[in-house]
């Protein structure tokens, strides 16, 4: 999710492209029906964009993190705190296409990454409204009571991002913020050619690390625990484990960014009816 | 294996009975605009024999199924919907192939058994925009109307109640790539094979205009209009600027635009052809050169004017043999107007603008060559000192070759009277002639110059007062003084004092 709107926050549009698109090219077996994306502005396509349909990570321009096959489900105006929450939660009208719900059973993993302007205890969207970390919290029990989920992994880079997990409650959360409560998280670098900065620190960090896992990987969550230390990103990294049942020492960083499916071989007859799924988003 | 063999037969025995013919055309428009840039307009047309409103069709092989469920499930006769970024510009590139508003333009027919058409409406918007990946959801009530005259049915229609159409427009929608990535998907070679390799979306967007549509309607199956058939129709218009992009050349290629080249068919289509306007601008000839020469030429009445089409068609086998790719290509045989632009930008306080063009007139007309600026603002020590006058901008030269219409002779400069060497000519045929054009007076805002004198005198008062009555107060020191005894005149004035009672001074 990226909450903020204008130019000058291309960086934020930047981080969560680049989560994106790791996600979809070096964890093979995740597709984009499995990702929510939710853009609160377009960059690639926006006037003051040198290049159109482009949006860059790296200082060189060496990767469109945008590429030719995105799928944005929510963008611009739709935005907003009620949608997220009722992404979340699976209150969302009848009529909503696939390609916009979380479609999550307590059987799923749910990764959460989260980007914009933030301050203590709130996370701003757009510029026009917040979410605060209680209504964070009450929507995960929400998720917990609906099972719509059975771990969830939290990520969040904004300024003073530690404050958003402190009221969590609900049990199977993981969460990792980019700085602690009264620091601020910075850019990583501009670029003169576009003018504004490209990338967070936080993230470009995480990225670097994520790029030497594979699906077969070993690494922990330990791991990602001492990406960023404060001599590369200035603010602190933050995480917090006693929601999560397990030790993170055992918990792969591939259940979270990767995908596996259970293949479950029955011998039974199972009869299908009429209509069973409504519309699809191909 | 005679049994395999046995079941095989039946199987094609039986499969042309069930399955409907359906058929896909791909065509691309390149016409050159007047004023240099390039529109290329696709066209895919996927036709299929089937009744998508009666009968479950399961069987989906060219048309999309994303589309067809629905056009069943919501009662769907006409569907328009166009993602438009950019204006097309008439008075600059002529008449449009197909326009639509900037934004999102979303028309439909419904059909007569839809019985709550809004709920209907609802829907549909809902479920396109996850199909493309476009706002579509914010249609509702307060941007939907539902027209009495325009937007008659463009397919087969029974009878027009007005009550089953809506339209509706939102100007703010953006059109990127991410909407452009589910419409090639709709296309049965995707973006794969055919025409549709060139879609590529860093090229696309950097353009002036980028237009891309679906039109899905009911056509008659034959001649005799005893079925229907299905007609969907994607559309894509974009207008490339190449000729500020190529350094000032009109000339251009299918690399150049799309930075692709054709380089296979889809197997799919049943026809696939590239057409290219040659037709002749300002009755001149032999302007335009088309590589590699067209198997055909195509005239046509469109729009109401004669226009010529080079034709390529893809499907043909000679096409392909000399080389692997297919890059179309047009230059022209003569040099254009302004074929030659000069242009330095100012540097503030250091250089002026400058600009030269090399510019053919045509016979009796008027061409007129206008440039915008910006009034900046000066720093106020550069102002003359009469500045309400105004700055001037210095006269325009003109300097032309103009053609004589008697021959003149060549003549010894030096001894010629005043007429004729005021005027030389290197061949007998044009005179050389300079013009200058009238300065420019204009008037850039001026400050009001008293206000620094008015700041210092208004800064020094208060800083007078307050901080004076403050140094006062602070350093002052207070002292007691002793009153001094008095002179003769003061003695003098007690004694009469004394004498009336009042107390002494």
């Amino acid at each position: 999710v990226c909450t903020s709107r204008f130019w000058f926050n291309y960086r934020h549009v930047a981080n969560t492209l680049s989560v994106y698109r790791k996600w979809l090219k070096c964890f093979c077996l995740i597709f984009h029906s499995h990702i929510v994306l939710m853009l609160a502005d377009d960059m690639a396509c926006n006037p003051r964009n040198p290049k159109p349909a482009t949006v860059f990570s790296h200082k060189n321009m060496e990767l469109n993190v945008y590429g030719d096959d995105v799928e944005v489900d929510y963008r611009s105006y739709e935005v907003t705190v009620e949608n997220f929450l009722r992404v979340l939660t699976g209150r969302i009208p009848p009529s909503t296409p696939r390609s916009k719900r979380l479609l999550s059973d307590d059987r799923s993993n749910i990764l959460i990454y989260m980007t914009g302007h933030g301050g203590n205890g709130f996370l701003k969207f757009q510029d026009s409204e917040e979410i605060t970390n209680v209504e964070l919290a009450d929507a995960f029990e929400q998720m917990w009571q609906k099972r719509r989920y059975n771990e969830l992994l939290f990520i969040i880079d904004t300024c003073q991002g530690a404050s958003m997990y402190e009221r969590f409650y609900s049990p199977n959360i993981m969460a990792l913020a980019s700085s602690q409560v009264g620091e601020d998280s910075l850019s990583h670098q501009p670029d003169l050619g576009i003018g504004v900065h490209l990338m967070d620190r936080y993230t470009f960090y995480v990225l670097e690390f994520l790029e030497e896992i594979h699906p077969a990987s070993q690494t922990n969550m330990n791991d990602l625990f001492q990406v960023c230390p404060k001599s590369l990103c200035v603010s602190t990294p933050g995480h917090r484990t006693d929601l999560f049942q397990r030790d993170p020492q055992n918990v792969l960083i591939t259940d979270f960014f990767g995908s596996v499916r259970k293949v479950e071989i029955t011998t039974e007859r199972i009869s299908l009816d009429g209509d069973l799924a409504g519309f699809e988003s191909k | 294996m005679l049994a395999a063999a046995a079941l095989l037969l039946l199987l094609l025995a039986a499969g042309p009975g069930r399955a409907r013919r359906d058929a896909l055309r791909e065509e691309l428009l390149l016409s050159p605009l007047p004023a240099g840039e390039v529109a290329a307009t696709f066209q895919f047309r996927t036709r299929w024999d089937a009744d998508l409103q009666r009968g479950a069709v399961s069987h989906y092989r060219l048309f999309p199924k994303a589309l067809g469920r629905l056009v069943a499930a919501l009662g769907v006769r006409e569907l328009h919907l166009a993602l438009t970024q950019g204006f097309w510009r008439t008075q600059a590139w002529g008449q449009p192939p197909l326009q639509a508003p900037a934004g999102a333009e979303l028309w439909v027919w419904f059909q007569p058994t839809v019985t709550n058409v809004d709920k209907a409406w609802k829907e549909l918007s809902n479920v396109l925009s996850g199909i493309f990946c476009a706002s579509l959801n914010f249609i509702d009530s307060t941007n939907t109307v539902t027209p009495t005259a325009s937007f008659k049915p463009l397919g087969l229609a029974n009878g027009t109640d007005h009550h089953l159409l809506r339209y509706a427009v939102l100007p703010r929608e953006v059109v990127c790539t991410e909407n452009l990535t589910p419409w090639k998907k709709l296309l049965p070679c995707g973006s794969k094979a055919g025409l549709a390799v060139l879609l590529k979306a860093e090229r696309l967007f950097h353009s002036s205009y980028h237009s891309q549509a679906v039109h899905i309607r009911p056509v008659c199956r034959d001649a005799s209009c005893l079925a229907v058939s299905w007609e969907l129709r994607q559309t894509l218009t974009v207008v490339f600027d190449t000729f500020s992009s190529g350094q000032g050349k009109k000339d251009w290629s299918l690399f150049k635009m799309f930075s692709r080249t054709l380089t296979d068919t889809c197997p799919l289509a049943s026809q696939s052809k590239v057409y290219v306007d040659i037709s002749p601008k300002n009755k001149e000839k032999e302007l335009l050169e088309v590589t590699p020469t067209p198997a055909s030429v195509h005239e046509a009445i469109v729009q109401g004017d004669k226009r010529t089409y080079a034709v390529y068609d893809l499907l043909s086998p000679s096409l392909f043999n000399t080389s692997r790719s297919l890059n179309v290509q047009l230059k022209w045989k003569r040099p254009q107007d302004s074929c030659y632009i000069h242009y330095q930008p100012a540097q503030d306080r250091r250089r002026p603008h400058l600009l030269e063009m090399l510019i053919q007139l045509p016979a009796n007309s008027v061409t007129k060559i206008t440039i915008q600026f910006e009034r900046a603002l000066l720093k106020w020590t550069e102002y003359p000192p009469d500045p309400n006058h105004g700055f001037y901008v210095s006269s325009s030269v003109l300097s032309a070759l103009v053609p004589s219409i008697s021959a003149m002779k060549n003549m010894d400069v030096e001894q010629s009277p005043l007429f004729t060497s005021l005027f030389p000519s290197s061949d007998g045929s044009s005179y050389f002639v300079r013009l200058y054009t009238e300065p420019l007076l204009v008037n850039l805002p001026t400050p009001d110059f008293s206000m620094p004198y008015n700041v210092i005198c208004l800064t020094c008062t208060v800083v007078a007062v307050c901080y004076g009555s403050f140094y006062n107060l602070l350093t002052r020191t207070f002292h007691v003084e002793e009153p001094s005894r008095g002179g003769l005149a003061k003695r003098l004035a007690n004694v009469i004092r004394k004498f009336r009672g009042v107390p002494p001074l």
